[in-house]
C-alpha cells in the first residue's frame, strides 16, 4: 500500500512541478464550451436544450488532450521499465496511475462544469444529476484512457491513434451521463443513469488494470 | 575522499540455490539472436557478459529480468523457474538498464528517495536509506538538484545508488560503467565485491575491461546461430 501511495505522490508532484497538464485542460475545457454560444447563437432556450450536451462532450475531449502523457513520459525515460521490474503488480501500478492522473485531470474539471453549465443556461434541477454524474463518470474516463495510452506506446503519432481508440470507448459514459441530467430536468429522477455510470466505473476498475498492463508488458519486451 | 560504505546498508542474503539458465534463446523481431546458451549464478557469483554490438547482451540481462519472453530454455531460481511466481523474482533483482529512469523536475534525493520506497524500503527516515547511497557515488552536495541540471555521469550514478538504497539479491546491469569517470567506476566495483561478499549475485554486460575476481565471462557471440542454422530456419 504504501509503495502505491508513493507512485501515487510522485505523479502528483510531477504534474504540480510541471505545471501544464491540469490547466491546459480546464483552459481547453471552458474555451471550447465558450465556443458554442458563439457558433450557435446566444438564445437561452437553446442552449438550454443542448446545454447537458455540449458540457459532457466538451468534458470527454478535455479528458482526452492530457491522456497521451499518461504513460508516454515515463517510457521515454526507461522509468516505465524500472516500475514494470518492482515488486508492486503493473496492474496496482496502472490503478495508481490513473488515480494521480484523475486527481490532476477529473477533479477539476468537476469543479469548473457547473460554472460552464451556468454560461449555457442548465436548468437549475440538473446541477446535481450534473456534479454526481462527473463524479462517477470522469473516473472512468481516466481508466479507459490508460488502455488506449497503454496501447499507443511507440506509435508514431501516438496521439490521433489514441483518440481513435478511446472516443468510441467513451460512448456509454456520454450517454449515461447527459440521460441522467434530462431525466432529472424532465422529472424522472437520475437514480438509474447514475447507477449505470457507477455499474461502468466498477467494471473499468476491475478490468482495466489488466488490459492496460498487459499492453504495457507488450510495449516493454 | 570518498566516504565509507556503511556495511549496514548492504543486507547479506542467504539463498543458496543457483539462478541458471539452460538452453536459452531469444528473438528480437525476426531474427534469432543467441539460441543453447547455458549459464549458472550461485550466490556470490558475477557474470560477465561480453561480446560485440547486438550479440545479445542487453536481451539476455532483459530475459533475466523477465521483461522479454525468451524463445526457448529455462531459466529457474533454485530450481524454480521464474515465471511460476514473477513477483517474487521481481522482488529480488534490480535492472539498471540503458536509461536512468529519472525525471528532469525531480531533485537526486526525491528520485532515489521514491525508488527506495517502491522497494518497500520504509525506514522511519528514508533519508537513512538513500543518505549513505548518495554520498557513496558522490552525489551529497547534488540532492537538492533537479536531475535536469545533473551531467551524463552524474545521472548514472544516481541510477546506480539504487543498488545500495533498497536491498535487491540479484543485481543486473546493463553497460554500467557507461559514462563514469575511473573514480566512480572504482566505487561501483567496490560494491558489487561488497554485495557479492553478502551472498548477493550480479550480472553485467561490458565493453570496457572489468576487474571482478572469480566472474565467469560468457561471451554471446559464440551462442549466435549459424548462417546455415539461420537460413534453415527461414526455409522451415
Amino acid at each position: 500500500m504504501s509503495a502505491f501511495l508513493s507512485l501515487v505522490a510522485r505523479d502528483l508532484r510531477l504534474a504540480f512541478r510541471q505545471g501544464g497538464d491540469a490547466a491546459m485542460v480546464i483552459a481547453f475545457f471552458v474555451l471550447t464550451v465558450v465556443l458554442f454560444p458563439f457558433g450557435v447563437g446566444p438564445e437561452p432556450e437553446l442552449l438550454q436544450r443542448i446545454a447537458a450536451g455540449i458540457v459532457w462532450v466538451t468534458a470527454l475531449l478535455a479528458a482526452l488532450l492530457s491522456l497521451e502523457r499518461l504513460f508516454q513520459a515515463d517510457y521515454e525515460d526507461g522509468s516505465l521499465e524500472a516500475l514494470a521490474l518492482l515488486p508492486l503488480p503493473l496492474e496496482a501500478q496502472v490503478l495508481a496511475k490513473c488515480l494521480a492522473h484523475w486527481l490532476v485531470t477529473g477533479l477539476p474539471l468537476i469543479i469548473v462544469a457547473p460554472l460552464l453549465a451556468l454560461l449555457l443556461h442548465l436548468d437549475p434541477a440538473g446541477y446535481p444529476a450534473l456534479i454526481a454524474g462527473m463524479v462517477l463518470g470522469t473516473p472512468t474516463l481516466s481508466l479507459i484512457g490508460a488502455i488506449g495510452a497503454a496501447l499507443s506506446l511507440g506509435a508514431r503519432r501516438g496521439g490521433v491513434l489514441l483518440s481513435l481508440l478511446v472516443l468510441p470507448l467513451y460512448i456509454p459514459v456520454l450517454i449515461f451521463g447527459v440521460a441522467a441530467i434530462e431525466a432529472e430536468i424532465a422529472g424522472f429522477g437520475a437514480r438509474p443513469d447514475l447507477l449505470l455510470l457507477a455499474a461502468l466505473l466498477v467494471l473499468a476498475v476491475g478490468l482495466v488494470p489488466f488490459a492496460a498492463a498487459a499492453a504495457l508488458r507488450l510495449a516493454l519486451e | 575522499m570518498s566516504p565509507a560504505l556503511p556495511l549496514s546498508t548492504l543486507q547479506s542474503f542467504s539463498s543458496l540455490g543457483d539462478f541458471t539458465g539452460q538452453g536459452l534463446a531469444c528473438r528480437r523481431g525476426e531474427k534469432l539472436i543467441f539460441r543453447g546458451l547455458d549459464f549458472t549464478l550461485p550466490p556470490g557469483g558475477a557474470l560477465v557478459l561480453i561480446g560485440p554490438n547486438g550479440s545479445g547482451k542487453s536481451s539476455l540481462l532483459r530475459l533475466m529480468a523477465g521483461l522479454t519472453p525468451r524463445e526457448a530454455g529455462t531459466l529457474a531460481w533454485d530450481g524454480t523457474d521464474i515465471r511460476e511466481d514473477p513477483g517474487a523474482h521481481r522482488a529480488r533483482l534490480h535492472f539498471i538498464g540503458h536509461s536512468d529512469a529519472l525525471k528532469p523536475v525531480l531533485s537526486a534525493g526525491e528520485s532515489l528517495a521514491f525508488w527506495a520506497k517502491m522497494r518497500g524500503q520504509v525506514f522511519g527516515n528514508i533519508g537513512a536509506a538513500i543518505e549513505p547511497a548518495l554520498a557513496w557515488f558522490g552525489l551529497g552536495n547534488a540532492v537538492s538538484l533537479p536531475c535536469r541540471y545533473l551531467s551524463a555521469g552524474q545521472r548514472r550514478r544516481l541510477a546506480l545508488a539504487r543498488l545500495i538504497a533498497a536491498p535487491a539479491e540479484l543485481w543486473l546491469l546493463d553497460e554500467p560503467l557507461t559514462s563514469l569517470d575511473s573514480d566512480a567506476a572504482a566505487q561501483l566495483l567496490t560494491v558489487i565485491a561488497e554485495h557479492r561478499a553478502q551472498g548477493g549475485r550480479v550480472a553485467l554486460s561490458t565493453h570496457a575491461p572489468i576487474d571482478l575476481t572469480d566472474a565467469t565471462r560468457l561471451s554471446l557471440a559464440d551462442f549466435r546461430p549459424s548462417p546455415t542454422e539461420s537460413a534453415a530456419e527461414l526455409l522451415a
